[in-house]
C-alpha cells in the first residue's frame, strides 16, 4: 500500500491494471449474460422477469461495498494521511451512487411486474435510498470546496459519520417498516436460490466487480492527472510575469 | 474571574437568544409549518389529529436545521472561531457549550409549546404529552447530528443547501422513533417505553458523535 503512495507508480500500476479488469469485466458480463439469456430457466412464479434479478442483486451488493470502500478509504485519509486516500474516495462516490441508482432503477422495473408497484416503502428499498441520499451528500461536499486537500478531510469526516449511522439508519428503517406493515408480502431472498440461478449470478456478480475495479482506477488516475493540471495551472500562474495593465478605453 | 468555557457559554446563549431577529424566530417558524400544512391537505380534524405528530416532527426538523448553518460559519467569517481553537478549552466542550445554546433557544422552546401546537392539530392530551416528551428528548439528536454539517460546511458560501443534504438523511432514525414513540402512546401495538428509549440512546449516541465529529470538522477545516 505504501509503495502505492507514489502517484507515479500508481499511475504505472493503474495502467497495467486497467485494461485487464477491464476485458475481465466484459468477459464476465458477457458469459453471464449469456448464461441468464439462454442457460439459466425462468422463474416457475416469476417467468423472464426474474432475470432482472441478475443486474439487480450485483448492483446492490457493490452500491453497498462500494460505500465500506469509501469509509475504509476516510480512514486512511484522516489516519494514515496516505496521498491517494482521498483521490480513492472521490473517484468511489459517483461510481456508489451510479450503481445504487441502477439497484434502485432496476427494482423498480422489476416491482412493477410482479407487485403491481414501480415503490413501495420497504425497509429495503427505503434504505437503499437513504443510501443513495448519502451518496449525493459525499458528492455534492466534494463539490463545494475548492481546495482538494481540504476537501478530502471534510468529506472524510462525513463518509465515517454516515458509516456508523448506516446499521443505525438500517434498524430504524426495519423497525419502522415493521411497525406498519405486519406481514409483508414482499419478502426477498425467503427462498434458497437454485444452482443453475446461482452461478449466472456469481459470474455477472464477478464482472460487476471487475467492472467497478476498472472504473474505479481509472477514476482515480484521472483524479490524480486533474490534480497535476490545476497544480500545473496554479505554478504557471505564480510564474507569469506580471501582466502590464492596459488602460481601459475612455468612455465617451 | 470567570473560567473561559462559562465565558463562551454566556456568549454563546446571548447570541443564540439574540441574532436574527432573537430566539422566539425557530417558534414563529414552527407555527407558520403548523399553520400551513392544514392549508396543503385540507381542514379535516381527524387526518391532522392522525398524522400531528409527523407534521410537529418534520417541523421541528426543519426549525433546527433553521439557525445551523451560522452555528460555526459566524465565528469563522470574523476570526473568533481561529481564537476559540487557540485557547486551552477543548474543542469538544465548545462545540458541546455551541451545540447546547443552539437547542435551548430551538429544540427547547419548541418542546415546551408543542402542547400549544398540538391544539391546533386536535391532538389529544396524552398525546400532546407524548409529543412533548419525545421533542424534548429528540431535539437534542438533532442539534448535535446537525452540528456535524454546520462544521463541515462552515467555510463554505451557501453552505445551508449543502448543509440539508448531509443532515437530513441522518436525522431519519431520529424522526422514525420520534414519531412512532408519539403514535404509540395514543394507541398501537407497542408500549410507549421501547421507542422512547430507542429515542434516548440516539440522542445521547448523537451527542458524542456531534460533538467529537464537529471538532474533527472544524479542525480539519481550517489546518
Amino acid at each position: 500500500m505504501l509503495r502505492y503512495a507514489n502517484p507515479t507508480l500508481f499511475l504505472d500500476l493503474a495502467r497495467r491494471l486497467i485494461p485487464a479488469f477491464g476485458a475481465l469485466g466484459a468477459l464476465g458480463i458477457a458469459v453471464g449474460l449469456y448464461l441468464v439469456f439462454f442457460v439459466a430457466p425462468p422463474d416457475y412464479q416469476q417467468g423472464e422477469t426474474v432475470k432482472i434479478m441478475y443486474i439487480h442483486v450485483p448492483a446492490a451488493w457493490l452500491g453497498m461495498a462500494c460505500y465500506s470502500l469509501m469509509a475504509i478509504s476516510a480512514v486512511g485519509t484522516l489516519v494514515w494521511r496516505h496521498p491517494l486516500a482521498d483521490v480513492s474516495q472521490k473517484a468511489a462516490a459517483p461510481l456508489g451512487a451510479a450503481f445504487t441508482l441502477l439497484c434502485l432503477v432496476t427494482g423498480s422495473l422489476w416491482g412493477k411486474p410482479m407487485w403491481g408497484t414501480w415503490w413501495v416503502w420497504d425497509a429495503r428499498l427505503t434504505s437503499v435510498l437513504v443510501l443513495f441520499l448519502m451518496y449525493c451528500g459525499v458528492m455534492a461536499l466534494w463539490n463545494a470546496f475548492e481546495d482538494p486537500a481540504r476537501a478530502g478531510r471534510a468529506v472524510a469526516i462525513l463518509t465515517l459519520v454516515g458509516f456508523i449511522n448506516i446499521p443505525i439508519v438500517k434498524f430504524s428503517v426495519d423497525w419502522w417498516n415493521t411497525l406498519h406493515q405486519p406481514a409483508s408480502v414482499f419478502r426477498m431472498g425467503g427462498s434458497t436460490i437454485d444452482a443453475s440461478m446461482l452461478w449466472p449470478l456469481l459470474i455477472m456478480a464477478g464482472g460487476f466487480t471487475a467492472v467497478f475495479v476498472a472504473l474505479h482506477l481509472a477514476g482515480m488516475r484521472n483524479e490524480i492527472l486533474r490534480r497535476r493540471v490545476r497544480t500545473l495551472g496554479l505554478l504557471a500562474a505564480q510564474r507569469e510575469p506580471e501582466a502590464p495593465v492596459e488602460a481601459l478605453p475612455e468612455a465617451r | 474571574m470567570r473560567s473561559p468555557l462559562a465565558a463562551l457559554a454566556a456568549r454563546e446563549f446571548r447570541l443564540a437568544a439574540r441574532i436574527g431577529g432573537g430566539g422566539g424566530m425557530g417558534l414563529v417558524f414552527f407555527l407558520i409549518l403548523v399553520t400551513i400544512v392544514p392549508f396543503a391537505i385540507g381542514p379535516d380534524l381527524n387526518l391532522l389529529s392522525r398524522i400531528g405528530p409527523a407534521i410537529l416532527w418534520i417541523a421541528a426538523a426543519l426549525a433546527t436545521l433553521l439557525g445551523l448553518d451560522r452555528l460555526f460559519q459566524a465565528d469563522a467569517e470574523d476570526g473568533s472561531l481561529d481564537l476559540i481553537r487557540m485557547s486551552e478549552t477543548p474543542l469538544e466542550l465548545v462545540v458541546l457549550v455551541k451545540g447546547l445554546a443552539h437547542w435551548a433557544t430551538t429544540g427547547l422552546p419548541l418542546a415546551l409549546a408543542a402542547p400549544f401546537f398540538g391544539l391546533l392539530l386536535a391532538l389529544s392530551p396524552e398525546a400532546m404529552g407524548a409529543i412533548c416528551a419525545t421533542l424534548l428528548v429528540g431535539t437534542p439528536a438533532l442539534t448535535f447530528i446537525g452540528a456535524i454539517g454546520a462544521a463541515l460546511t462552515a467555510s463554505l458560501r451557501r453552505g445551508g443547501l449543502v448543509l440539508s443534504i448531509l443532515v437530513l438523511p441522518l436525522m431519519i432514525p431520529v424522526l422514525i422513533f420520534g414519531v412512532s414513540a408519539a403514535n404509540a402512546a395514543v394507541g398501537g401495538t407497542v408500549p410507549f417505553a421501547t421507542p422512547f428509549a430507542v429515542l434516548c440512546g440516539l440522542s445521547l449516541f448523537a451527542l458524542v458523535t456531534g460533538v467529537f465529529g464537529s471538532a474533527a470538522a472544524i479542525r480539519s477545516g481550517s489546518a
